[in-house]
């Protein structure tokens, strides 16, 4: 067993940002495990435009963007250990870790766990009617047309409007695929509005809202789809639907948190589907720390990197102070109206001086009051916010002097005003 | 075109086929086995319930429950032998109204009758086996030698076991027509004809298709459709046995199953359908399926469904399984066909029986004295100690390298299977064999640099890499 100060686990953009502050801070021993054989993860095949508007104020592509991330890890000679694959953490923080130079266990004082997130597949979504080659996730098809340069299919639909699925239905047509349409369930689209714009709108592919693919048609081989208008209980109304002869049907219904699964009954998931977290990016487990993609899924990339560095500064505190006790401690409840809550526990610290909370709504809202209130009802916070949609993430701060005399579990609501 | 002479001629490697063949190569015989598909086991023996049923439920006096029952005994030694993951759980029967309770009373006895062990539990002994049953449940049957197994396994590995010892596969050969001719049969397919003393028709839900090309049997088979869900893994064990409901007319029911992969299986619904070859899934039939589950074990997870898929159960017109010559003038053209569940569970039993009734009479059966009735056990890194994993990785590094995420399978297990007498040659073969593409993100991360992999191994270009059957190649052929 060998000894590490700080070890991260993912060496994409948030493992290569959270090394990079925790070393600028002064945790001089840091080992990143990474399974892959380059840094950067998936911004490796994300070859389109875009990334880092708010860090470096350009407008990089995603291999741009990972190769500054390298090159100021490379800098400070943070150890990076590729293809090394983790199989086990226990509660003592004890890794063990697989690479064909062999099997190491490996026992840190910190974790940061960022190792990404994993797209919804067809099955996950339930995809309705037969299971041929040719449906496949966008991710998958970014992979073999941006890393392996080889071609997917002809005639495609794509089903689902997440970035992925926008930029890649962009991506297929620059290489010659007719993209016949792009199907979302919901009413609005789940991408950024200037995908819809750039990649969809400037190619003269339709988007078809409230629209779904009801049925895959094809034994061996893809062969069509039938997509079908929902009602507003996203059903399928009867009598709207429509063939398309297609030989790929690209995915991007969604990304999940990649949380492993160690049997480790103190892993908990949180309502991301990632390991809750506090305020601090704390697991349950002192010590084990969690950002980025693999706790919930950011809009940009430049948000995954900001969140990295506040998880590896509370990392650096943790270590510097292992047995700080938290003057107050309760759970927080999200709103109805909110797909996902972060954090869901609070430790209110000495050193601590505001909370940030980030949440996703489930559905546009024009103009929403939003409320934190305490187990008799009592509002301890509010904001009005206008133009609230799923796609954009929300932030909050709230000062922590707030939460000095409370110890029992708060919750949201959100007031829908328009 | 060839003018050798088999002794028998299998078609079919399904579950049945596979592990006939298998014994039979213990003989010395010609045996030949033939399948329409690109793997082995690509049908029914794929997409199933995965269990190891102990026999309570068949009626007594049929066929299918005396070897459901053989079939079960024969199970340890059948796994062990292959080297499958066979977990002899129990099972349990749960009875969620006094009527059931009567019912599975009723079944209790039918088991007993039918030679196997199983008894009425109390409805707290339920919950302390299994807590997160219905808490309301009014007791069920348990019967602890039903299980469940790696079903891909145990057919890739008795066809593994078969050819070691001397028999001959060949894939993607569907018959087309069958000729008596001078002392036995001609069996005409896609890629040429085989001449034989004996033909056994394992075709599964084809079998009276496939025996009309003779002569048409006086039973139909009709295809009935199972749509099943495939739940991830869990922190906490959901469950640890097979959990069934009260059987009714249409079936066993719907029932919550563990898997040796870890993950849990959820249906089968039972619907019969025209087409032999629709494996569609529907929204109406899975939500019905989602709503039964909770009602035996309420905390099922269905928002952590990974997979759906479908199979197709050959059920028979008459009930019970045909194992006998197609007809009179046809002693030596052998049906072993209409067998649904318990098909996995009997298929050893069947072998047993179609050798000791019929071939016995039929061919001069002298046991090779070469024969070897193990396959060479496979590394299988994640049952073992971090110790032994290590040692391994030291002594081929691509045992460290891990290629499968969900499923921690590395680049060394992959590259074993092509070592072997058979071995997958495409990326559900691959799937089907180490579980690569089974966990939650079903072959997002691990498909690609699985196809690379088996163009390298197989030295063949990366759109000749097939998904599953001939010309399913993922990427497509065309220059730039």
């Amino acid at each position: 067993m060998i000894s590490r100060t700080l070890v991260i686990i993912g060496g994409g953009s948030a493992g290569m940002a959270a090394a990079i502050k925790a070393y600028d801070l002064g945790v001089k021993d840091i080992l990143i495990l990474e399974k892959g054989r380059v840094l950067g993860g998936i911004l490796n095949q994300c070859i389109h435009n875009g990334f880092g508007l708010q860090e470096f104020q350009e407008e990089l592509t995603g291999p741009e963007f990972l190769a500054r991330y390298a090159a100021m890890t490379q800098e400070r000679n943070i150890e990076v250990w590729f293809e090394h694959t983790v199989l086990n953490i226990n509660a003592n923080k004890e890794i063990t870790v697989s690479s064909p130079q062999g099997l190491v266990i490996i026992k840190a004082q910190a974790i940061i766990f960022t190792v990404g997130c994993y797209e919804r597949s067809a099955g996950a979504i339930k995809l309705p009617g037969d299971r041929p080659k040719g449906v496949i996730t966008a991710g998958q098809a970014q992979y073999y047309q941006n890393i392996l340069g080889q071609k997917v299919g002809k005639q495609v639909f794509v089903l689902g409007s997440g970035d992925i699925g926008l930029i890649m239905a962009r991506r297929l047509t620059l290489e010659g695929a007719k993209v016949l349409g792009v199907a979302e369930i919901m009413p609005y689209s789940n991408g950024l509005n200037r995908n819809i714009v750039q990649c969809l709108e400037d190619y003269e592919i339709p988007l078809y809202l409230s629209h779904t693919v009801t049925k895959v048609i094809g034994k061996e081989r893809l062969e069509k789809i039938e997509i079908s208008k929902v009602d507003a209980n996203y059903q399928p109304i009867l009598g709207t639907e429509k063939i398309y002869e297609v030989d790929t049907l690209v995915l991007s219904v969604g990304l999940i948190p990649n949380l492993e699964i160690f049997n480790n009954p103190k892993f908990v998931t949180s309502s991301t589907r990632g390991l809750l977290v506090d305020n601090h990016f704390a697991s349950e487990i002192p010590g084990i720390f969690s950002a980025g993609n693999c706790l919930h899924v950011h809009d940009l990339v430049d948000f995954v990197v900001k969140e990295a560095r506040i998880a590896a500064t509370n990392a650096y505190h943790y270590l510097q102070n292992q047995n700080e006790v938290s003057l107050q401690e309760f759970a927080v409840l999200k709103a109805k109206e909110m797909g996902y809550l972060i954090p869901e526990y609070i430790r209110i610290h000495q050193s601590d001086t505001a909370v940030t909370f980030q949440f996703r709504v489930r559905f546009p809202i024009l103009k929403a009051r939003i409320k934190l209130l305490n187990a008799k009802n009592e509002v301890l916070f509010q904001v009005v916010r206008l133009y609230l949609i799923p796609s954009e993430m929300v932030s909050l701060e709230v000062k922590a002097a707030l939460f000095l005399q409370n110890s029992e579990p708060l919750h949201y609501e959100v007031e829908v005003l328009e | 075109m060839t003018t050798k002479k088999y002794d028998i001629v299998i078609i079919g490697a399904g579950v049945t086929g596979a592990v006939l063949a298998r014994e039979l190569a213990r003989y010395q015989l010609d045996v030949l086995i033939l399948d329409k598909e690109n793997d082995v086991g690509n049908v029914t023996s794929m997409a199933n319930s995965a269990i190891i049923h102990a026999g309570y439920d068949p009626l007594p006096g049929t066929l299918k429950a005396k070897l459901n029952v053989r079939g079960n005994a024969l199970y340890p030694k059948l796994c062990e032998e292959l080297d499958v993951s066979f977990k002899q759980s129990g099972s349990l029967v749960v009875a969620t109204s006094e009527d059931e309770k009567i019912l599975v009373q009723d079944l209790v006895r039918r088991g007993k009758q039918n030679g196997v062990k199983c008894s009425y539990i109390y409805p707290r002994r339920v919950l302390e086996l299994e807590p997160n049953v219905l808490k309301d449940n009014y007791g069920a049957l348990y019967c602890k030698t039903c299980g469940y197994i790696d079903p891909f396994n145990l057919v890739s590995h008795a066809i593994e076991n078969a050819l070691d010892n001397g028999v001959t596969l060949k894939l993607n050969h569907l018959v087309t027509a069958i000729a008596q001719v001078d002392g036995g049969y001609q069996v005409v397919t896609n890629q040429g004809s085989y001449e034989t003393k004996l033909v056994i028709n394992a075709s599964g839900v084809n079998g009276v298709k496939v025996a009309s090309l003779l002569e048409t049997p006086s039973f139909k088979i009709t295809p009935r459709k199972g749509e099943y869900f495939v739940l991830e893994k869990q922190f906490q064990p959901l469950v640890t046995r097979p959990i069934f409901p009260v059987p009714s007319k249409k079936g066993k029911g719907i029932l919550v199953i563990p898997t040796t992969g870890g993950t849990y299986l959820v249906g089968p619904s039972s619907e019969y359908t025209e087409a032999f070859d629709d494996l569609a899934t529907d929204t109406l039939t899975l939500n019905e399926i989602a709503k039964h589950a909770k009602t035996l074990v309420p905390s099922t997870p269905m928002h952590q469904v990974i997979r759906v898929y479908a199979g197709l159960r050959p059920t028979p017109s008459d009930g019970d399984f045909h194992l006998e010559p197609l007809s009179e003038k046809h002693p030596n053209f052998i049906n072993l066909i209409g067998i649904e569940s318990p098909g996995f569970a009997s298929a050893p039993a069947v072998a047993e029986y179609v050798i000791n009734k019929y071939l016995k009479s039929r061919l001069s059966l002298v046991e090779k004295k070469n024969y070897n009735p193990l396959v060479k056990k496979y590394v299988k890194l994640n049952e073992l100690s971090d110790e032994a994993r290590a040692a391994l990785i030291k002594t081929r590094s691509d045992y460290g390298l891990i290629i499968c995420n969900c499923e921690k399978i590395s680049k060394g297990e992959i590259l074993d299977l092509f070592s072997r007498s058979y071995f997958p040659t495409t990326i559900k073969g691959i799937k089907k064999r180490l579980r690569c593409g089974f966990g939650k993100c079903q072959g997002g991360f691990c498909g690609p640099k699985i196809v690379t992999l088996l163009s390298e191994v197989l030295k063949k270009d990366l759109n000749d890499i097939n998904y599953d059957e001939l010309e399913t190649n993922i990427i497509i052929k065309e220059s730039r």
